[in-house]
């Protein structure tokens, strides 16, 4: 109900500015592979194997008992070098400009507004690991002014096309959660081990989590859940059998600012 | 008409040539920006937008205050700001300029600039931006030549001129009103949310335009036989005051809500702008500052014998005109960043490139602005004559 209410006003919202944005986004069916030019139409895809996952809006539950820093360093580590994320030393990361897809906080940091005065010590403590949340309402989508960032409609994922991206940051003044980072410089020599399956980025250009939409397309679950020992759990929120919704039936789980509307596809047990 | 703008004294190629120095040097940081990128800047992944999205916040508001003057003038049909109004229009120009130079400067991959209208998204407030920033450069172009040439010529304005004025009234509104949604429609920067933004960055816009104008009416008369007059002066001294005096009001909302409501997502960048938060408060002498010029400013423009009083009045500017600068072009956008949505706490600082790049690109606009005003200044100075 509270769903199709929603989309009702946004598509309300939509057909008023005259905006085609979702049947835009409809269109990209194109089947390439990895991520071609978009200026010629096209955009970043992967192709789509047999054994290929599908899902109506997936979606992640982190158990946030299981988490510890070992663990959080083997999910970021995974992420990190699989998408070729720079791994800089020196004054840029001291500067905060350092580029991060997914990273452990404390909870009082990942849930400010939801603050618990007296959580036990351990639970304060114990590292909340934090991502993109692949919004259902996503604002970093509604500010992009070209587009680049764009919801897939057919599995809700938030993508970037990194081709299109002009570099203007609006997107990251919008993501209430941090969830994005800019390439102050070129970031390919500060990356270790380049993955060749997994385009690098170039200076001036955002980038963020992708829920490994790569990986999904050859039928492989995201690397993060695969490295979390059992603490993320993966899977289509649209489908109340698969393991994300048993779990979220059975198990209390927050969302990460749920007052601004932006609806995360990411949960977490506390 | 442009062919006054090439015959000068030695003192106005003099400025010209420190205007082009200054441009040289800003070019030759901003080569460097391109090459290595946004990293030279003291921009991070927390404070995302620096001193050159504030300074096109700024701009933004002096170019919207030409509407000062062409709103009396044309509407009111208030005569005395007539041989004043294409000075505002000719600054509404030079300010727009500026503005994009300033959106281009902070882009990450501006070659891709033209993506924006390539593929145009009405759903992202930039995309208007682009829009009416565009609109108001082309109008204020268009209105302010025109007429020049008109009354250098003896004769009326062309009549299709008539409607272009009256839409440009409401378009410098808007310009303001646009730029102020880019931040207040963003859910989770509590210091952006508020409704009263827009308003707020019409009054101070109003109130730091007008100032600015009569700090160049003083300049012009100094250096040129172009008077603006007393009158018009003072009429432009009382939007000043008034615009100021509403300015503080919306702040003073502003504070109110925020410290009586206690909600901390209000209060927490409002503390760090003018407490510091956590150890944390690199700006809290600048916004303190900003308060007491603003004050000091009030006083002494609602003191009549001081508002009439020239050295006093130009003192009232330059604190009006500091003032909502530093809150503005220092305050307003790094603010909104600090502290971040996890309520962490990076602080912002721009470097040195950052700060040469930002006058480079002033430099341009005071090169546009005096060119512009020459030829203005010799077309009246040779009907004068
Ligand atoms: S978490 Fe941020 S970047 Fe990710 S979809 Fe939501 S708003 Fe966009
Ligand atoms: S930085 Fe790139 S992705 Fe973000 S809003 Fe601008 S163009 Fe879109
Ligand atoms: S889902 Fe994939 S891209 Fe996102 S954090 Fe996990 S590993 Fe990284």
């Amino acid at each position: 109900m509270e769903n199709s209410r929603r989309r009702f006003l946004k598509n309300a919202g939509f057909s008023i500015l005259g905006v085609g944005a979702g049947s835009m986004l409809i269109g990209l069916s194109a089947h390439t592979s990895k991520a071609v030019s978009p200026d010629a139409g096209q955009r970043p895809q992967f192709s789509m194997g047999d054994k290929a996952m599908e899902a109506e809006r997936w979606g992640m539950v982190v158990d946030t008992r299981k988490l510890n820093d070992s663990i959080c360093r083997k999910m970021q580590e995974a992420c990190h070098s699989i998408h070729n994320v720079p791994e800089p030393v020196g004054e840029s990361a001291q500067r905060d400009q350092i580029i991060k897809w997914i990273w452990p906080t404390e909870f009082q940091h990942a849930f400010p507004s939801q603050e618990v005065e007296f959580l036990a010590e351990d639970a304060a403590h114990r590292p909340v690991v934090v991502l993109c949340n692949h919004c259902d309402n996503p604002p970093c989508v509604r500010a992009c002014p070209t587009r680049a960032t764009f919801k897939r409609e057919r599995d809700g994922i938030v993508m970037m096309d990194f081709h299109r991206c002009i570099g203007c940051r609006f997107c990251m003044a919008a993501c209430p959660f941090g969830a994005r980072s800019f390439n102050f410089r070129d970031p390919r020599p500060d990356i270790e081990d380049e993955n060749p399956d997994f385009p690098t980025r170039m200076r001036g250009v955002v980038e963020k989590c992708n829920f490994c939409a790569e990986r999904l397309a050859v039928g492989k679950k995201p690397a993060c859940v695969e490295a979390s020992d059992g603490a993320l759990t993966f899977g289509d929120l649209n489908d109340p059998d698969s393991d994300v919704r048993k779990l979220l039936a059975e198990k209390y789980a927050i969302r990460r600012k749920p007052n601004l509307g932006t609806f995360p596809s990411v949960f977490y047990i506390v | 008409m442009l062919e006054k703008a090439l015959r000068g004294s030695k003192k106005y190629w003099t400025w010209l040539l420190a205007l082009a120095v200054l441009i040289a040097i800003g070019f030759f940081f901003y080569l460097r920006q391109l090459y290595f990128g946004l990293g030279i800047t003291g921009m991070s992944r927390d404070v995302t937008w620096g001193f050159y999205i504030a300074q096109f916040t700024f701009l933004v508001g002096v170019a919207a205050s030409a509407v000062m003057l062409v709103l009396p003038y044309y509407l009111h049909d208030y005569k005395t700001f007539g041989k004043i109004t294409v000075i505002g229009e000719f600054l509404a120009v030079s300010s727009v300029l500026m503005c994009m130079l300033f959106i281009i400067v902070d882009l990450g991959q501006p070659m891709r600039l033209l993506n924006v209208i390539f593929y145009p998204t009405p759903n992202s407030m930039l995309f208007w931006d682009m829009i009416v920033l565009n609109g108001y450069l082309f109008l204020n172009i268009l209105i302010g030549w025109n007429v020049l040439d008109a009354e250098r010529n003896g004769v009326a304005p062309e009549k299709w001129i008539k409607p272009l004025i009256y839409i440009s009234i409401p378009w410098a509104i808007s310009i303001h009103t646009v730029t102020a949604f880019l931040y207040c429609g963003l859910p989770g920067r509590g210091f952006w949310l508020t409704a009263i933004l827009a308003p707020r960055f019409l009054a101070s816009a109003f109130a730091a335009g007008p100032a600015f104008l009569i700090l160049l009416a003083f300049i012009i008369r100094k250096f040129t036989n172009f008077d603006a007059g007393t009158k018009a002066i003072q009429t432009l001294a009382k939007i000043v005051a008034y615009a100021t005096l509403a300015n503080l009001f919306f702040f003073l909302c502003e504070v109110f809500v925020a410290a009586y409501s206690q909600i901390p997502e209000h209060t927490a960048h409002l503390e760090y702008l003018f407490f510091g938060l956590h150890g944390h408060g690199a700006l809290v002498p600048w916004m303190w500052t900003s308060i007491a010029l603003v004050v000091a400013a009030i006083i002494l423009l609602i003191i009549p014998q001081a508002r009439q009083n020239e050295t006093t009045l130009g003192f009232a500017c330059v604190f009006v005109f500091v003032g909502i600068w530093i809150d503005k072009g220092l305050g307003m956008i790094s603010g909104g960043f600090i502290p971040n949505p996890l309520h962490e706490i990076t602080e912002y600082v721009p470097t040195v490139p950052e700060v040469l790049i930002t006058i480079g690109v002033y430099a341009v606009g005071f090169l546009v602005l005096t060119v512009l005003y020459k030829v203005v200044t010799g077309v009246k100075e040779e009907l004068a004559g």
